[in-house]
């Protein structure tokens, strides 16, 4: 095996660029266990985490940008008032060792539909900056996720950062699992409400080949909100409503019965959890006033 | 690589693993391997301070860091670290395979949070897992350790 530290980024896409074959590790907390059971042999391992480009954010033009290499323990410490939905799912990463490793770049490589930085980054409309030798592009997360563990990144192209903007309202995360850590989701979701463009985000994970966006219960709860002036008067919704939305959030899912739960059984929790943290997110903003 | 202040050539073998390393190469047998996916907790170190998993770092990775096992506590013959002490005193261990990980891990959430309260105990101790003690006694050990080291 062939092990490869660039120093520098430039140096980074130079050699991927070099060796599209070659395969990145930041965190390593997938990578690694992969490569210990004998799932994986890469020739060649390109470390990235002597990049300190890939560990530093800032704003950029009214976004957030933040490095592919930020861990969660430095999201939930740093960036928890910013990106208040983030920092929830990434307090349920894992533990805390692995929440000390683990980054959000190396949630983007993996790409796996049950990746739990995932459904907020949608949620938020976050964009995800690939870089090669050849230049930077902006994908959209909602077009990042290609298909089970495949994403748009070129062989050519390495995450640099992903650009997302700071909450302007409530944000909720929550998943369901056996127990609170060390878990694989059975189902998750993630929902970011924005008072200034009157819009609510939602994204599941665990639930279909790929993370999704619930983009049909956005509308429709949109329109509730907008049609009742919810916005303006700050009361709650119709329960019937609430329970319409849950049905669409569950219909987005293509969920597939596995070892973690049933197809069914997802759909139903996703509609709990859609109503349940809309119903806690709305209560913010109505306090909020 | 510094461990517990010594330090160490780099491993002469990319593939090297993080925990092999320091078991094999600089003969520190007291990190423990369990599972070697990341899942047992009980190859847990201090990398630059924090709690990680030398199982899912390769050796090479650790160039130029500071790495902490368990041996790095306390020096040969020197008092118990408040961590290894309030494990003694609870009874926090019964075969004591888990333990190195555990106290690892304990180090590590009691200086980011010298008081944790019982949710954060489980949090914090969250990914490591026993097989003998139930974590009743870990849970006290924790406790113990906070206040020891007030
Ligand atoms: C015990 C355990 C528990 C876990 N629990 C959770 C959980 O609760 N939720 C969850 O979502 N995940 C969980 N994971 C999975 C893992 O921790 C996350 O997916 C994490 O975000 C991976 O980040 P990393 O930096 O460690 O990635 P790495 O393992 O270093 O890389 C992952 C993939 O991304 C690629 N990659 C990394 N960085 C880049 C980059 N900059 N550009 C291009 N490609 C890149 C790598 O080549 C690799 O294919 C768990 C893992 C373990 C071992
Ligand atoms: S041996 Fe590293 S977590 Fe089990
Ligand atoms: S004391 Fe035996 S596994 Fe924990």
């Amino acid at each position: 095996m062939e092990f490869l530290q660039p120093a520098t980024w430039s140096e980074a896409l130079a050699m991927k660029a070099a060796k599209p074959e070659a395969v990145p590790i930041a965190g390593g907390t997938d990578l690694m266990v992969e490569i210990n059971l004998d799932h994986r042999r890469p020739a060649t391992i390109i470390d990235l985490t002597h990049i300190k480009e890939l560990t530093e954010w800032g704003m950029d033009d009214g976004r957030l940008r933040i490095g592919a290499g930020v861990t969660y323990a430095r999201i939930i410490d740093e960036l928890g008032d910013r990106l208040p939905g983030l920092a929830m799912a990434s307090r349920t990463v894992g533990s805390p060792q692995i929440r000390n490793r683990g980054t959000v770049g190396g949630n983007l490589g993996t790409a796996s539909p049950a990746g739990d930085a995932h459904p907020p980054l949608l949620a938020t409309e976050a964009i995800v900056e690939l870089a090669s030798t050849k230049g930077t592009r902006q994908v959209a997360a909602n077009e990042f996720f290609a298909g089970p563990k495949k994403n748009a990144m070129r062989a050519d192209e390495l995450i640099a950062a992903f650009l997302v903007e700071p909450a302007r309202g409530p944000q909720q995360f929550s998943k369901v699992g056996t127990r609170n850590a060390m878990v694989i989701a059975v189902c998750s979701l993630a929902l970011a409400v924005d008072p200034k463009r009157k819009h609510v985000g939602i994204g599941i994970g665990s639930a279909g080949p790929t993370p999704i966006r619930a983009a049909e219960a956005e509308t429709f709860i949109q329109e509730v909100l907008e049609e009742h002036r919810l916005w303006e008067r700050h009361v709650h919704c119709e329960p019937s409503a609430l329970k319409q939305f849950g049905e669409l959030v569950a219909a987005a899912a293509k969920p597939i019965d596995d070892v973690r739960g049933t197809a069914d059984y997802r759909r139903h929790a996703l509609a709990v959890l859609a109503r349940r943290t809309f119903r806690w997110a709305w209560d913010d903003y109505r306090k909020s006033k | 690589m510094n461990v517990n202040g010594v330090d160490h050539p780099a491993p002469t073998d990319p593939r090297r693993l993080l925990s092999d390393h320091i078991r094999h190469d600089i003969g520190l047998t007291g990190t423990h391997v369990g599972c070697e996916h990341g899942v047992c907790g009980c190859c847990t170190v201090l990398f630059d301070g924090a709690p990680v998993r030398s199982c899912l770092m390769l050796a090479i990775q650790a160039e130029g860091h500071q790495v902490t096992t368990i041996e790095g506590l306390a020096p040969d013959g020197a008092p118990l670290h408040p961590v290894q002490q309030a494990f003694h005193e609870t009874h926090g261990l019964q075969c004591g395979f888990c333990t190195p990980g555990f106290v690892m891990s304990v180090v590590g959430l009691l200086k980011q949070n010298p008081d944790p309260t019982p949710e954060e105990i489980d949090e914090g101790i969250s990914g490591n897992l026993c097989r003998c003690t139930g974590y009743a006694s870990i849970r006290r050990a924790v406790l113990r350790a906070a206040e020891l080291s007030r």
